[in-house]
């Protein structure tokens, strides 16, 4: 008896490790891969953290060792990649000065924040975490993956050299017309633009002259530092921006200093979707369910999405989190399609061009053999309104599973489902 | 012969008929859907409704044809065209800061119609709303009900006053001045209503004593005063109060408010109902409930999109609302707020119910609007799928008999 029972717990602790590390793999679903046509009754395998096979049924041998779902009826998509987000109470820039590019959204994360687990819940597993817009520049961005961290180490993505990345906040237009020491005109808004993108062309050249001789080098100043790999094209410069005019005017800083810019909101992009598109400008676009609520979004419009489809630019979507809920970000999507944007375009949005935003789609944004294991899984359609989000994985770990109890409180709401996620600590079992 | 019989009489009621609404799917909200069904407009009304082999629509009929046909959707709790699109201070008229009890402020001499917001609501399927103050203050003003088209909006009204906006909760406090807590705010609202019964009271034995003596007739009439005389009709449950209330124990004030003064209230908001569903119920209250994508801040926080529906099945009347936004977007669309809550547990009747009949009857509408009926308003939604579906289009809407849109939204 006693010899059935310890053979019972090891039998159940074998298999729980084994599942950790042991491939998965997801069988029957319709998957939409993005990149590459959608697989009816398809497979696909994760291991490792990466996607390790995909395709239809015959084509995928199991390996011998998977955990196999069933995933028949279901729809499987990569992972949201949400481009603007304010999840986890983060900032960065105070209301001192209008520009503060040495402050970052990776000093003020909260990583227990249950806007991570809503965002899960929503099928997110990238998002750009950006300070708000009422600075001209507010900070330095975070992209994290939506993982169950503890710190905010954990969240971060690392580039190939192991450095964290993240973008650069800009904004312009009305949210950061401010009283002194902020613009109180566009014109002055550029104009303090220029002076400081001036002041990083000559410490980049005092760098760049310098040759590696520490002595020569410029003293170390945190912002121009960051505004240094603006200029080289290593961090990417999102720019809140609603108004044609104000949108111009990005381009027309872009073109003058050469950084590499992402353009979100657009509220009015559709006025002049072809001058996006020549300049090669990706818009992260924002759906909001009627127009105004400040002078700026009057034009807003559901079409951005097609107009910008139309002109050939890479159109994305955004929550910006609290504006829209990230359990619903797939709405974004459909409300797109509603105002004519091909759903194939509209499910690019959500996916592939968010990682091309944030330099990311080497690594995610599509199923393809090597990506990361980032999935959503669908109960259906993905743009009707009574789809749920079933599983969300990220890194081949389930992060939010609607059949648990906990997942699910977050997923609808419900008392105490705005409470940081629960912590396991010492001493007196679960607390908070 | 019966069949005869019901035939001449669709072509009699066909004759003057304007506008026929074809709907593969009409849900009339009174009874059984309509497959294949047809509605007849005539002066504004609903002249006919029936299977297009019952109804016969006559030549000379304007046709509008769609795959699914509603009444006109009912908002029942908005600030639509007193808190403008723009969001400047020239366009916000929803709440009055200068002091915290002005239940004399009237929506219709605030109301703009022409307001962009009004008309991006009526091109959804939108055609009544429950527009007023705002939640913000303790007792913030009156809400009226409106149709969402026109230009004059005293030929648009329905109802000039329709309820006292009260707040109870974090909303409805003061940073500084009273009330500043919870006890005060209850308080306030208390007294003010003892000071009314008083009134009453006195009056009612000035009168008694009027009678016996006829000199002292002058005493029993006061000058007239507008804010004692909504409040009066409010004891008088002539006028019920909308409470915003959030937090389970702002809902149980509200219950206990409207127990003391036996006042009729409709919870407005009320996103912990879930935990007070017997209460509700026992008090007989209806919940006007927030919207589904209302940002879970602060006293909502614990919100649920499950909210409706939980109290939809312990029997509670509710109906959706869009409720007032200080910022982006400006107004919410109840349609959409409503879609929600049917993925979340509501179901397509009881969600549609909640924008329509539900909604009309807790407004006390029914009589004209909220189902497609002989004899009621010509208000009609047509849409060229599941309407609460997101890609789904409104192709047209019809209030009072007249076409105010017909380009696909």
């Amino acid at each position: 008896m006693n010899k059935w029972i310890m053979f019972v717990i090891f039998a159940y602790m074998t298999t729980g490790f084994a599942q950790e590390s042991a491939p998965h793999a997801f069988v029957g679903a319709r998957i939409i891969p993005v990149v590459g046509k959608p697989i009816e009754k398809g497979v696909i395998v994760i291991h490792k953290g990466k996607i390790s096979a995909i395709g239809v049924a015959d084509a995928v041998e199991l390996p011998n060792d998977a955990v196999v779902h069933d995933a028949t009826g279901q729809v499987i998509l990569p992972g949201f990649v949400d481009t603007h987000s304010h999840i986890g109470g983060a900032g960065a820039g105070d209301s001192s000065k209008p520009l503060h590019p040495g402050t970052s959204v990776f000093d003020s994360f909260n990583v227990l924040d249950a806007g991570i687990q809503k965002a899960q819940a929503g099928g997110v597993t990238v998002a750009n975490v950006m300070p708000g817009s009422g600075h001209l520049m507010s900070g330095q961005t975070i992209y994290i993956k939506m993982r169950d961290g503890r710190i905010i180490n954990d969240l971060v993505i690392k580039n190939a050299e192991g450095k964290f990345m993240g973008g650069m906040k800009m904004a312009n237009g009305t949210n950061s017309i401010r009283q002194a020491p902020f613009p109180g005109t566009r014109g002055k808004s550029a104009a303090l633009v220029r002076a400081l993108y001036i002041k990083a062309q000559e410490y980049r050249q005092k760098i760049l002259d310098a040759k590696g001789d520490k002595t020569k080098m410029p003293p170390r100043d945190l912002g121009m530092e960051a505004l240094v790999e603006v200029l080289e094209g290593k961090r990417i410069v999102h720019h809140h921006t609603h108004r044609h005019d104000d949108v111009m005017t990005v381009l027309r800083l872009q073109k003058e200093f050469g950084f590499r810019v992402v353009l979100h909101h657009v509220s009015e992009a559709w006025k002049i979707a072809k001058e996006i598109a020549a300049a090669k400008a990706p818009c992260s676009i924002i759906i909001i369910d009627s127009p105004g609520g400040k002078l700026e979004a009057r034009d807003l419009d559901w079409k951005n999405g097609i107009a910008l489809e139309k002109a050939g630019a890479v159109v994305g979507f955004h929550t910006d989190d609290p504006i829209t809920d990230s359990r619903l970000f797939l709405r974004s999507a459909a409300f797109a399609v509603r105002a004519g944007m091909s759903e194939e375009a509209a499910i690019y949005g959500l996916t592939m061009a968010g990682a091309i935003m944030l330099d990311l789609q080497d690594r995610l944004g599509s199923l393809e053999v090597g990506k990361d294991a980032d999935l959503v899984i669908l109960s259906g359609s993905p743009l009707s309104v009574y789809t749920k989000i079933q599983e969300t994985w990220v890194d081949g770990k389930k992060v939010f599973d609607r059949a648990d109890a906990q997942d699910h409180l977050w997923a609808v709401g419900g008392y105490g489902a705005g409470e940081d996620r629960p912590v396991e600590y010492c001493c007196y079992g679960k607390g908070q | 012969m019966r069949k005869s019989i019901c035939l001449i009489f669709a072509l009699l009621i066909s004759l003057n008929a304007q506008i026929a609404v074809k709907g593969e799917v009409i849900h009339t909200m009174a009874g059984e859907q309509i497959t294949n069904g047809v509605i007849l407009i005539r002066d504004g009304k609903i002249a006919a409704i029936g299977t297009t082999k019952e109804v016969i629509i006559p030549k000379e009929c304007q046709v509008l044809s769609a795959k699914v046909v509603t009444p006109g959707l009912i908002d029942a709790r908005s600030v639509v065209g007193l808190g403008g699109m723009l969001n400047q201070s020239q366009d916000q008229d929803q709440l009055e800061r200068s002091a915290p009890m002005q239940p004399e402020l009237r929506a219709i001499d605030a109301y703009n119609s022409l307001d962009p917001l009004v008309k991006w609501i009526r091109q959804l399927g939108v055609t009544t709303v429950n527009t007023g103050h705002a939640p913000g203050m303790l007792m913030s003003g009156q809400t009226m009900v409106v149709k969402t088209h026109g230009t004059v909006v005293d030929k648009a009204v329905m109802k000039t006053t329709q309820m006292i906006a009260v707040t109870l909760g974090d909303s409805g406090l003061m940073p500084k001045g009273s009330p500043g807590t919870r006890g005060k705010a209850v308080a306030m609202l208390r007294g003010e209503f003892v000071r009314i019964q008083n009134q009453i009271n006195a009056r009612e034995q000035a009168q008694a004593a009027s009678k016996e003596d006829e000199k002292n007739v002058a005493k029993s009439t006061q000058p007239r005063n507008i804010r004692d005389e909504i409040l009066e009709r409010v004891l008088n449950r002539e006028v019920p109060l909308l409470v915003y209330a959030h937090r389970h124990y702002d809902i149980l004030s509200a219950l206990r408010l409207a127990k003391e003064f036996n006042i009729e209230i409709v919870l407005d908001g009320a996103s912990e109902a879930y935990l007070l569903v017997n209460e509700i119920k026992e008090a007989g209250v209806s919940v006007i409930v927030h919207p589904s994508m209302s940002r879970t801040f602060g006293e909502k926080q614990n919100m649920s999109m499950e909210n409706a529906s939980i109290l939809q099945k312990a029997g509670i009347r509710i109906a959706m609302q869009s409720g007032y936004e200080s910022y982006v977007p400006k107004t919410r669309v109840v349609l959409f707020e409503a879609a929600i809550a049917a993925a979340y547990g509501l179901g397509f009747d009881n969600a549609l119910k909640a924008i329509t009949i539900d909604a009309a009857k807790i407004l006390g509408i029914d009589a004209r609007v909220g189902s497609l009926e002989v004899g009621k308003d010509a208000d009609i939604a047509l849409y060229d799928g599941d309407p609460f579906e997101y890609t789904s289009h409104c192709t047209a809407v019809i209030i009072d008999g007249k076409i105010v849109s017909s380009e696909s939204h």
